[in-house]
């Protein structure tokens, strides 16, 4: 039954021990009115074998990117995992870890979180990270939150290039927070820094994502000088795959950067877990959510790590805390370390120039079979929309029965895009499959 | 032991990925990165040992007894782990449509069924991510359904135990809530008389965790539902302690209208360090209009994803949530089935045999029998012989066990918080009692012992006071430390 460990006889002397004559006896603290009297109405247990053979149906029944040609991207992506990845993370000794509240019994642990944090400051030139938050999302829900006490103003700003989703969670944490959301529209596919400043007047934060949702290149140094013009905190969403090319927000002057892990170490999931990662500069430290691990020294000097800044945290600063969040990403955080750790510097600018080289190649093949990108003339990375002269949703409809998902209907987060197809290219996909692509969206389309 | 950083060598790499034969698309100028970031630079093999000798210098529930109290550190069943790497379930785009991911809907609304029927409320948003995610959106789900009610202004105050862990008055303060405390009276429970003296108009809910984080259960439970309800305020019940009652009594028949779900805790997915972990909500159906989108539903034999729900507070995190997740905790309460009522059985069984052969050598400041966990404190040990919680806790590192969650529930001075678990022999519990027994003696006998622990591990006891301190957060790269530098 399940994975009980107790024989009958164990359980007999156990409860002579208690001193009760039955198990029920250990439940009558629960007034009679409230108790279950049961069974649960639930399919009977299986063994592991029948566990297997039952997941394995389900699974079948869904369309991964093993079985059908992917450009789906809009904020997750189908990048290549290295087998380092499941090795490490299959080390019982990380898996089957709580948060690291007792460091002498976790110094794996929390060795490895502050070397991602370094990572992640690296990536993004900040000077301090937090341990993950819960994905791409929510860490611009913290961002607000660190705002909102740092400026002491209520109102924030979105660009409307900014991930939907990510828009769509700031907007359900503001009212609780008692701030206001904006949103800047794009103009042409991005933000006129113009807009920007104007809109950032009195404001506590700014966010916009490089590159952006539909895949273009913001100004994002003249996009982050402006909120800071205005006082704002300066935030920039970004793909931490891009950052081997891309300069980093620090050194364009950002107070934070934020962003979605997965593409960094994690597989697509269907959505998570995966991590987010929020970085700022040393002024913010004391209001970052979730957890920091810090170098120290152990009794004989030597050096080792532990959970820091814990006076920022629910469970010893309580209603004052600067976030409630107990439970991270640290696992998947892990998964992001080994994988940079495995690219390297060198690695990583080369899948970003795969990315690029790949999605350049596929823009040049679409335009030649006589596709219209959405925004022309301007600079994408690993991913760009184009018009495809009818509704997005039923081109991905008729490419899907030919084995390709062609990408990713704008038309649900964007009034007036109706036609519109967000594809994505990553390193795995090759140029003999962008013809495919180009050959299967010619078909559904004419 | 040296970082990644520290083994280090320019040009050195582990992977490679495949360049394709087409030219490089320019980056312009203005926004090429101008320093390449300092990643480790090492070879795979060295790589492969760097987490291999990090992963020993770490302590999982596969490495030895976790009685973390309210953490619910039980087995990971490795099926699970095989399931949830099938390439149907981890190659999924969370974006494909539904008609090709109708397994993973399945899945999910599968999931949804057993927590109706263990938590005895109707409405399931599978979304948040974590306790804490759930509880949060738990009090937006309140300010909805009062603003609907055109009682939103007045609604403004939460009632959290003191007994409560501190994600609840954390959450409070985050959505907008002022906060108002209740005692617990000399059994454990809440103090009816303060809680009818302090819910009014004004009441949005309470917060409460059942059995409390001293591991008892609530006897007055009703009555605490009737005062709110009569006020006509909600309850929320902190699922963290769900091991204990799963079968035995449900949340909804309690009387609590929202509920959240560890699974990380109840439902067995490892916890990773940190995590990840899953806080589904269930509720009930006057509050069900108000649910995260999007919600699975079900349409005969196919399955789709509802975004269109007028009333919903909107979306709390990316997608439907943590997928993988979803996939071990159902592979779990598959391999139980009806006998998850058993699960708790033995969860309970487990504390109190811990508890029953414990109390002669530490106080128990609550006489009563416990659920899954109990609260012991170290009160006399530290006024008699010098010793804490906080020592016995580094001492037991010497044997190979975790040790409990200590300092909390903050009501119990010194306090040591036990939770066993239903997946433990009673021989390991038997090792543990006798282990804690002689940690008493030696408290008598030798409490440097205790005050110098650990003596066993990778490190001895670490400074922590020196880390808040000197604020040396990442790797400085032979430069002065980033935070101290600048003072």
């Amino acid at each position: 039954m399940g994975y009980l460990a107790l024989t009958d006889r164990d359980c007999d002397e156990m409860l002579a021990a208690i001193g009760v004559s039955s198990v029920d006896e250990l439940f009558e603290q629960i007034p009679a009115g409230v108790r279950f009297r049961g069974p649960l109405d639930v399919e009977p247990e299986l063994t592991e074998q029948e566990i297997t053979a039952l997941f394995e149906r389900l699974a079948a029944r869904n369309s991964h990117t093993g079985v059908e040609l992917s450009f789906l991207g809009a904020g997750i992506y189908d990048h290549y995992v290295p087998a380092v990845v499941d090795a490490v993370l299959s080390r019982g000794e990380f898996l089957t870890a709580y948060t690291p509240y007792q460091p002498e019994m976790s110094q794996g642990t929390l060795q490895a979180i502050f070397e991602y944090q370094t990572a992640i400051c690296e990536l993004t030139r900040m000077d301090v990270s937090n341990a993950s938050g819960y994905d791409g999302c929510t860490v611009a829900a913290d961002a607000c939150y660190i705002a909102k006490f740092a400026t002491g103003r209520t109102k924030v700003v979105l660009a409307e290039t900014l991930n939907p989703m990510v828009r769509q969670v700031v907007k359900t944490y503001a009212p609780g927070f008692g701030l206001q959301v904006v949103e800047v529209p794009h103009r042409d596919g991005v933000i006129d820094p113009a807009d920007l400043a104007a809109a950032a007047v009195d404001a506590a934060i700014v966010i916009f994502q490089q590159p952006n949702y539909f895949g273009v290149l913001e100004d994002a140094p003249a996009l982050a000088a402006a909120a800071n013009a205005a006082g704002a905190l300066s935030v920039a969403h970004v793909d931490p795959l891009s950052l081997g090319l891309l300069e980093a927000p620090g050194a364009y002057g950002c107070s934070l950067a934020i962003g979605e892990g997965q593409a960094a170490g994690n597989f697509q999931s269907y959505g998570g877990p995966h991590y987010g990662f929020l970085a700022s500069r040393t002024d913010f430290i004391r209001r970052l959510p979730g957890r920091i691990v810090g170098e120290t020294l152990d009794a004989a000097n030597e050096r080792g790590y532990v959970l820091t800044l814990q006076t920022r945290e629910q469970h010893i600063r309580r209603e004052k805390a600067t976030s409630n969040m107990t439970t991270n990403q640290t696992l998947l955080a892990l998964a992001g370390l080994v994988y940079l750790s495995w690219l390297g510097p060198q690695g990583l600018r080369e899948v970003g120039e795969a990315c690029t080289a790949l999605a350049a190649y596929a823009k040049s093949e679409l335009r030649a079979a006589g596709f219209v990108e959405l925004f022309a003339n301007k600079t994408t990375f690993k991913e760009f929309a184009i018009r495809v002269g009818r509704p997005a949703g039923e081109v991905v409809k008729a490419a899907r029965e030919r084995g390709v998902h062609p990408g990713y209907a704008l038309a649900r987060d964007y009034k007036g895009l109706d036609d519109a197809l967000l594809i994505a290219v990553t390193e795995k996909r090759t140029p003999a499959e962008i013809d495919r692509l180009v050959e299967v969206l010619r078909e559904v389309t004419s | 032991m040296e970082l990644i950083y520290e083994k280090s060598k320019p040009g050195r790499r582990a992977g490679r990925i495949p360049r394709p034969d087409l030219p490089v698309a320019p980056v312009p100028d203005a926004l090429r990165r101008t320093s390449p970031p300092r990643l480790p630079e090492v070879s795979e093999p060295e790589l492969v040992r760097h987490f291999t000798a990090l992963a020993d210098r770490n302590f999982g529930i596969d490495t030895g007894f976790y009685p973390l109290g309210s953490c619910t550190m039980k087995h990971n069943p490795r099926v699970n782990e095989r399931v949830v790497n099938l390439p149907g379930f981890r190659d999924l785009h969370p974006l494909q449509e539904d008609e090709g991911a109708q397994g993973a809907l399945d899945l999910m609304w599968r999931l949804e069924q057993y927590l109706i029927e263990m938590t005895g409320l109707p409405g399931i948003s599978l979304q948040p991510a974590a306790g804490s995610q759930g509880e949060l959106t738990g009090l937006m789900l309140m300010r909805a359904y009062f603003a609907d009610r055109g009682e939103g202004e007045q609604r403004d105050t939460i009632i959290t135990a003191d007994t409560a862990h501190g994600t609840n008055p954390a959450s409070v303060t985050m959505a907008g809530y002022k906060l108002e405390k209740v005692a617990t009276d000399g059994r454990g429970n809440l103090d009816l008389d303060d809680l009818r003296a302090k819910v009014n108009e004004h009441t949005a809910g309470l917060m409460l965790t059942n059995p409390s984080t001293l591991g008892l259960f609530d006897e007055g439970i009703e009555q605490v539902a009737e005062i709110f309800h009569g006020a006509g305020a909600l309850l929320y019940y902190d699922g963290a302690n769900l091991n204990a009652v799963v079968g035995k009594s449900r949340p909804g028949d309690m009387g609590f209208d929202i509920v959240h779900i560890n699974l990380h805790k109840t439902f067995s997915q490892p916890h990773g360090g940190g995590g990840p972990g899953g806080g589904p909500i269930a509720v009930r159906d006057t509050i069900e209009p108000y649910l995260p989108v999007p919600r699975v539903v079900r349409d005969g034999d196919t399955f789709r994803l509802d975004r269109d729900r007028p009333k919903s507070i909107g979306r709390v995190r990316g997608f439907a949530g943590p997928f993988g997740v979803f996939v071990r905790s159902y592979a779990f309460m598959r391999a139980y089935g009806p006998s998850l009522q058993e699960m708790s059985e033995v969860a309970v069984l487990n504390a109190n045999y811990l508890l029953a052969r414990l109390r002669a050598a530490y106080e128990l400041p609550y006489g009563r029998l416990c659920m899954h966990e109990f609260v012991l404190s170290a009160r006399q040990l530290k006024k008699e012989h010098g010793v804490s919680a906080l020592d016995i806790a580094k001492r037991l590192m010497d044997f190979d066990i975790h040790p409990p969650t200590i300092y909390f529930p903050l009501v119990v001075p010194e306090a040591l918080m036990i939770e066993p678990t239903e997946t433990e022999t009673k021989e390991r519990l038997d090792h543990f009692v006798d282990v804690m027994l002689q940690i008493a003696r030696e408290a008598a006998d030798s409490p440097e012992l205790l005050q110098d622990a650990p003596h066993s591990r990778p490190v001895r006891r670490l400074d922590e006071v020196r880390a808040a301190k000197q604020q040396i957060v990442r790797h400085s790269f032979g430069a002065s430390p980033t935070a101290s530098a600048k003072g």
